[in-house]
Order: structure tokens, then sequence, then C-alpha cells
């Protein structure tokens, strides 16, 4: 059956609490859930009592201040700091995001940041990535073309062009699929909101002539038809994307073609 | 046994079924076609509220309503069941447990519409 609790293993215990340096008067609870390969302990959430008056207005300013000055062993993924690159996508106060464009004021209370739901987790707020990346690669996202290249660029016509609008700002962090219940339930098999608007961004685009492989490819009882229009996906996308409707294209194209 | 497959071959798996458009489209349809036909049961079955058993039957002999309740029952029981087979396949994990228990659910809706149409078949052609 689909697990509902969480085993043995993965039981969360209280952590440590670290407690703000003396002379801070704006403190602000971060609550991070931990977990060490190394030690064989359960996973623990800590306590850090962050001085607010001098850290950045950012949930990852906040946990890039407490691996400087308060725990160093915390770990976490970050590049970009400004919503570009998609490494810090993590779960803060209960919804997918990322750590660098959502500010500590919109939570209310402590601020809980836990790593992206029902992944494997290789540190802290690590997540193995490896299967989605392989579901990705799984629906080849390039351009491909049977047509002899052409010695210019491969024209588009605006119209055309903006089909690829909402498509290929998708920077990949996963905060959809690791918010959704049939990705939770299914996810050896269901490729995920993720996957699949990318998957629809080659089949939207005119220049590409693998259509029909590329829906064949999708046809399937479990890779696209898991889909239960939950829209968690795009509830919770930090791009404001709409995977959900990206989805259900390709569903209507998969019936246009009967 | 380890899984040491690459997470490639993992997801390629057996590859795509080639199938499932069929099974989305007909939830659809059913769910569509059982709008008005639920409606129009609703209200046959509050008319006939206090009648007696003869007029119930009468009702039930007559023509449309035979054929709209055979509809009604045919797409109830067609939609039920595709609704169950996704529930089953999204969280029944064990392989042998999922297939009986698709049987199951298949098995069940065939019997009762069928049991339920010729009921009204028996009573329609004054059985």
């Amino acid at each position: 059956m689909a697990e509902f609790a969480l085993p043995a293993n993965s039981k969360i215990k209280t952590g440590t609490t670290h407690p703000a340096p003396a002379g801070a008067t704006n403190l602000r609870a971060f609550k991070v859930y931990r977990w060490s390969p190394d030690s064989g302990d359960n996973p623990s959430v800590d306590t850090y009592q962050v001085d607010m008056g001098s850290c950045g207005p950012m949930v990852l300013d906040a946990l890039i201040k407490i691996k400087n000055e308060m725990d160093p062993t915390l770990t976490f993924r970050r590049s970009c700091r400004e919503g570009v690159c998609g490494s810090c996508a993590m779960n803060i106060d209960g919804t997918n995001t990322l750590a660098c464009t959502k500010f500590i004021d919109e939570v209310k209370g402590d601020v809980k940041v836990y790593p992206l739901p029902h992944m494997p987790v290789v540190k802290d707020l690590v997540p193995d990535l490896n299967l989605v990346y392989a579901q990705l690669a799984s629906i080849e996202p390039w351009l491909k073309s049977q047509t002899p290249p052409p010695d210019r660029e491969r024209l588009q016509s605006p119209q055309e062009r903006a089909k690829l609008d909402g498509l290929w700002e998708c920077i990949l962090c996963f905060c959809c699929t690791t918010s959704c219940p049939s990705y939770w339930w299914n996810g050896e098999r269901y490729l995920g909101p993720a996957v699949l608007l990318q998957a629809y961004r080659w089949i939207a685009d005119s220049r590409d002539e693998a259509t029909g492989e590329r829906l064949d490819a999708l046809q399937d009882p479990f890779r696209l038809y898991r889909c239960h229009t939950i829209m968690n996906c795009t509830k919770t996308c930090p791009k404001s994307l709409n995977p959900a409707k990206a989805i259900a294209e390709i569903k209507k194209l998969m019936v246009a073609r009967q | 046994m380890a899984d040491l497959r690459s997470p490639l071959n993992r997801v390629r798996g057996l590859g795509s079924a080639k199938e499932g458009t069929h099974h989305w489209w007909a939830q659809r349809l059913t769910a569509l076609a059982l709008i008005p036909l639920t409606i129009w049961f609703a209200i046959s079955i509050v008319m006939l509220t206090g009648a007696d058993h003869a007029t119930a039957k009468a009702w039930l002999g007559s023509l449309w309503p035979a054929a709209l309740l055979v509809l009604t029952i045919a797409m109830t029981f067609h939609h039920g069941q595709l609704g169950l087979q996704v529930v089953i396949e999204d969280y029944v994990h064990n392989e042998a447990l999922k297939i009986a228990s698709i049987l199951l659910v298949k098995g069940v809706a065939v019997v009762l519409s069928v049991v339920a149409i010729a009921a009204i078949a028996r009573i329609a052609f004054g059985g």
C-alpha cells in the first residue's frame, strides 16, 4: 500500500537548540530539519535563534547566516540567490518554494524549514534528485528535427513563439513534482508535473518535428495519466507557472490524435 | 534484491503502454452523460413519491423510463469501475493484490449492472 506514516528510521526527533549571540534583541526561531548519513541517528529538528537585526530579508539569508555564524554543519544547496537556478528549493512553512525568494516576514511564528517532501535525503536539506533528473532525460528535452538544418536560425512566427511562454521559464527546482501526492505514491512510474511541463515545452515547439513520438512515449496510464488535476503543482510553483495546464494540454492532444 | 539499475533504466522501465487515453476519455464522457441522467432519475423518483406498486411498475415498464434507466445504470457502473480502478492503481502497490482488487471491482460492476438491467427488462417485457 501507499505509505502514509514515516518508517521507523525516519521519525523526527527534537534536536538541539542554538541560542542567539549575547546582545541580540530581534530574534526569530528557525526550526530546521537535520539528518546526517554518518551518525545513524533518526532525523531531528534543530532550533536556531537568529538575530534578525543583522540578517537579510530572505529565508536563504538566514540559512547562510546560520551556517556562517552558528552551525557550519548545516547542509543545503544554493547558488544564484535570486530565483534563477532552482538550487535552494525546500519546504518552508509547509510549502515548497525557493529559500532565496521567500521573505522571512511572510512566515508567521517559527520558520519551519524541511527538505523537499518524499524524496530520499542526502543530508539535512539536500534531497536526492537522481530519479527526477533521469525522468527529465527520459523525455529527451532537446529539439528533434529531421529536416536538414538551415543556414540561419530555425524560424518561428511570433504566435508560434508565444506558445512557449509560461513553459521556458521553468528552472527545474522540482517544487511542483515534490508537492504532488500522485508523485509521492507513484513517483517510480509517474513523470510528475515538472517533467511533463518540460515534455510539453518540446511538444508545443513549432520547430520540433518529433511531436508524435513524444506523445507516444507519454501515452501511458502511469507516465501521464497519474495526474488527477490536484493542482498542488500550480499552487506551489515559485515562478508562478502552471504545470497543471501544460499536462491538460498534453491530454487534449492525446484525444485530438485519436 | 538490490536494485543496481541506473536511474534512467528505472525510469524507462518496460516503455510506454501506448494506452490510457481511452480510459481517461471514457471517464469524462460517462461523467458528462451522468449529469442529465442523474437529474432525470432524481426527479422521476421524487415524482413517484406516494405512488402505489402498480403505478411504479407501470412507469418502469414504459419505453422511455426503462430505456433511460438502463442507460443510467450502464453509465453509473462503467464510470464507477473506471474511477475505482484509478484509485486502486494509485494506492495499492502489491502487484497481486492490485490485480485481484481491480478484477473484483470490475466483476462486481458487471454483475450488478447486468442484474439491474435484467430486472428492468423483466418488468418491461411483463415477466
